[in-house]
């Protein structure tokens, strides 16, 4: 069973809509045992930081999610809670990265809003997806480059594109809404 | 880097793609999904459904086709036409849609703008704008270009920023259906005027009118429908044209 992490968060459908083109139909949910029992989490996002805490913190998820051990996949807002702090309402996050969420200097349109390249690929999440290939991205604020960073894009300065610890993975596009790329990545998660 | 975007728009009317000319005289053309799949295809960067018969009872036609398209599609996409409450909004981001567009209502009830950003996120806020050139002012158009307004077109996109819009969608009524060119010269000046996106409308006829909006108009995306539709630009060429010509696009 997949689960999605049902957080109140805005692009749960479209990730949902992503997983059924792969013929999968995933679990909503943020039941703590329905979730313990997953084969594979995704943890989506698109919304506010600290709104977003405090809905995890309510559901008791903030324990539970740096706990789990299967192959867990946060998108976009998901990336930037699985961090340590975020700029973003000055939120204290996850911690499954220890990174820290930085919002961009504003010398170019924030936003960073489009589609931008990933380069430095260095998972099995990006079998099959060559260097500088195109990815989808909503987000004014960015995780940090680290010693977990499997991905780079440049926007305003380099940033994690995507990060990777033990079972958790975390990309800050939107793989549901990058064309073939992002169904690639998709599916290279779901065959971890 | 951040590459300029290329929007197909499809207007929708009972469930099909239409096309009008100067808002009038429309032409009937295809089922939304298939079009709008072609186009993803054919290298779209995002689309946008532009529902322009959106009266009450045909909402939930709309909202199951924004259903289908979003199974459907794996590129982001826009719905506008007749939103006028975070109701409306909302029905139309749980079936699927990345974004949404308002016009009209952002007039009326500028304040709508701001609740839209705050419980859904700036992202999905994309501010639709008609404006007409009249004696040197821009002033901005409701109702499909139907009835004039006091607000000028500079101050509304700076306001629109502060309430919360995250892009802002500039159709000029000089130049939509003309397939003479963008406005360039306002699409610079609002461009440089709010940090978030702008994306150009009206105008498009030839490949070269999308390197003027991107360099002289300083757009962040060109939107465009009826080229697209009647296969006057394909928008695989159109792209590597725009490459050619060093303007950064996804191909």
């Amino acid at each position: 069973m997949i689960a999605i992490i049902d957080y109140n968060a805005g692009n749960i459908q479209s990730v949902r809509f992503a997983l059924n083109r792969l013929g999968i139909e995933p679990v909503l949910t943020n039941d703590i045992e329905q979730l313990q029992k997953a084969e594979k989490i995704i943890f989506p996002g698109v919304g506010e930081a600290g709104t977003a805490m405090k809905f995890l913190k309510e559901k008791n998820l903030d324990k539970l999610i740096p706990q789990l051990s299967q192959p867990l996949l946060g998108i976009c807002l998901g990336l930037q809670l699985m961090c340590q702090h975020s700029e973003e309402s000055n939120t204290d996050c996850l911690g499954v990265f220890p990174v820290k969420v930085k919002k961009f200097n504003p010398v170019l349109k924030v936003p960073h809003m489009g589609w931008n390249t990933i380069f430095n690929l260095k998972s099995p999440l990006f079998e099959g997806c060559s260097e500088d290939s195109y990815e989808y991205y909503v987000h004014s604020y960015f995780a940090e480059i680290g010693e977990n960073t499997i991905a780079e894009t440049d926007y305003i300065n380099p940033f994690s594109a995507a990060l990777k610890k033990n079972n958790f993975y975390a990309v800050q596009f939107h793989p549901e809404k990058s064309s073939s790329v992002g169904e690639q990545i998709l599916k290279n998660f779901l065959a971890l | 880097m951040l590459t300029k975007r290329i929007i197909p728009c499809l207007d929708i009317k009972d469930g099909r793609t239409v096309k009008g000319v100067n808002f009038l005289d429309l032409r009937d053309a295809g089922d939304p999904v298939e079009l709008g799949k072609r186009y993803a295809d054919e290298g779209a960067d995002e689309l946008v459904f532009l529902d322009i018969t959106a009266t009450h009872e045909k909402r939930k036609t709309l909202i199951e086709l924004v259903n289908r398209i979003a199974l459907n599609l794996n590129i982001p996409f826009t719905v506008g036409g007749g939103i006028s409450s975070v109701e409306d909004v909302s029905a139309l981001l749980n079936a699927g849609a990345d974004k949404i567009s308002i016009n009209s209502a952002a007039v009326k009830h500028p304040e709508l703008v701001s609740e839209i950003a705050s419980r859904f996120g700036s992202q999905c806020v994309v501010v639709a704008v008609d404006a007409k050139n009249i004696n040197v002012a821009w002033k901005v158009f409701l109702n499909g270009g139907r009835i004039e307004t006091e607000l000028l077109l500079e101050d509304w996109v700076k306001q629109l920023e502060k309430l919360g819009a995250g892009e802002i969608l500039f159709t000029s009524m000089n130049h939509d259906g003309t397939k003479n060119g963008f406005a360039c010269e306002e699409l610079a000046r609002i461009s440089d005027m709010i940090s978030i996106p702008v994306i150009a409308s009206g105008g498009a006829g030839k490949p070269e009118h999308f390197v003027e909006a991107f360099t002289k108009g300083k757009a962040d995306a060109a939107l465009a429908a009826s080229v697209f539709h009647f296969k006057e630009i394909e928008i695989k060429d159109l792209k590597n044209y725009l490459a050619q010509q060093q303007i950064p696009v996804r191909l």
